[in-house]
């Protein structure tokens, strides 16, 4: 399978303190790659690298295509409406046609249900509605690979829900993920591969069924004990 | 109260009126250009203009507009250039309202929290398309009542122009009153043709701010 995303030893620093510290691995075509850990621990700042909102210090990042990139606080522009905020970006960077991008715009609306508030601004919607469109929006762009923030963590828990669908369908539809959460039982249903990051390095690389069954380190069963009540 | 003298004199108030209105607006005008080209220097943080424009703030809006016309008025043509009194009207005018404006501005850009830009940043946008299509809109949106606030505080402001022998509505009442004492016709006038400008404004400034900040604020 072709390689979409491949990263090597890449190393991020804020002054002098290293936040990732050599960190290498490649994503294939379809893949789903959780990324889980601690908070602070550097998973957020990947994301910001592989996409380029942060430079790297040292080390490649290598993508195939374009990246799409959905936050945690979803960032709708607020000034326009969810049909306004889908078709701002197509139109304007990849100068797509208005008719084409609005008829694409409502068919993914309608997928992820949402086709009755395409006129609405995104104040009168719910966080998952918000997050929802949001999830839409990158889409639209047909980035190449999808990164996916703790997309669901400033969501109600019958919220998380409904966001949590979406991006499994996502999933049925081969779609390469790059995904950041703290939801494990999402991660372990969705994902093809567990990144385990732990003070700026990949602690475990591995299969989900031995992430969460039999993890090798004591740092991801010291983690996953966390989850336990 | 003389309701011949009042018919009397409306004429004169009313030519004082547009006086008035025209120097107060042109003078709105210039603050708002100010304002716009100040702000942008701020919030990108040119390097030496950025230190200028905060001098100039702080200047104009921590001494009165009557200081500053005075400057202007007999400063300018000390310096060999020679005014009317309305050019150093709107000058001035222009000048305490462009510190005002420049902060408005400037607080509604920064306002628009930084992960809105990195948002469109990762849809691919430019920097140019970025600032006019995600964070002007919004900047604009969140300055509109301290810019509606601006304007009905500079149109009143214009009521110091008397003292630089302009022409205006103040300068008319004192006038008028100086001369024939009718002074409680002369102060009715004064505060209709003061309200008539500005009400108008004030309805206006609702208007749109209800309609600019619906969208993103709601009712």
């Amino acid at each position: 399978m072709d390689e979409i995303l491949k990263i090597e030893h890449l190393t991020k620093k804020y002054d002098d303190i290293t936040v990732l510290n050599d960190i290498s691995f490649t994503v294939k075509k379809g893949e789903v790659i959780v990324i889980v850990g601690p908070s602070g621990c550097g998973k957020s700042t990947l994301l910001r690298c592989i996409n380029g909102l942060e430079g790297i210090n040292d080390g490649k990042v290598d993508i195939q295509g374009k990246t799409g990139m959905v936050f945690q606080s979803y960032e709708l522009f607020p000034h326009m409406s969810v049909l306004q905020n889908l078709m701002l970006a197509p139109i304007k960077v990849q100068k797509r046609k208005k008719d084409e991008v609005k008829t694409e715009a409502l068919q993914l609306l309608e997928r992820v249900g949402l086709s009755s508030k395409k006129d609405n601004y995104p104040r009168q919607l719910s966080g998952g509605q918000k997050q929802r469109v949001a999830i839409v929006r990158a889409l639209i762009m047909h980035p190449e690979i999808l990164l996916f923030d703790e997309v669901t963590a400033a969501l109600d828990p019958e919220m998380v829900r409904e966001v949590l669908d979406v991006i499994l369908d996502l999933a049925k539809q081969d779609k390469t993920m790059l995904i950041v959460t703290h939801e494990m039982a999402f991660a372990r249903a969705i994902a093809d591969r567990v990144i385990f990051l732990d003070g700026g390095e990949i602690v475990e690389d591995t299969l989900p069924r031995e992430f969460f069954d039999a993890p090798h380190t004591d740092r991801a069963k010291r983690f996953l004990k966390t989850f336990e009540f | 109260m003389d309701t011949g003298v009042i018919s009397k004199y409306i004429p004169i108030f009313a030519k004082a009126f547009l006086l008035t209105l025209k120097t107060g607006w042109l003078g709105v005008l210039l603050a708002f250009l100010l304002g716009i080209a100040g702000a942008f220097v701020l919030y990108f943080k040119f390097p030496l203009l950025s230190a200028v424009i905060k001098c100039y703030v702080e200047l104009f809006r921590n001494t009165p507009l009557l200081v500053q016309l005075f400057f202007i008025y007999y400063g300018l043509p000390a310096l060999g250039i020679r005014t009317s009194a309305e050019f150093c009207g709107v000058l001035g005018l222009g000048l305490l309202g462009g510190s005002y404006m420049t902060e408005s501005i400037r607080s509604g850009l920064e306002a628009v929290p930084q992960i809105q830009k990195e948002s469109a940043v990762s849809l691919g946008f430019t920097k140019k398309q970025i600032f006019l299509d995600i964070i002007l809109p919004q900047a604009f949106t969140i300055s509109i009542p301290g810019l509606i606030a601006n304007v009905i505080f500079l149109l009143k402001e214009t009521s110091v122009f008397s003292a630089i022998s302009l022409m205006d509505l103040m300068f008319t009442a004192k006038d008028l009153i100086g001369l024939y004492y009718d002074t409680t016709e002369s102060l009715f006038l004064l505060v209709v043709f003061y309200i008539l400008m500005l009400l108008p404004v004030s309805f206006a400034g609702s208007i749109i701010e209800k309609k600019t900040r619906f969208k993103m604020f709601g009712d």
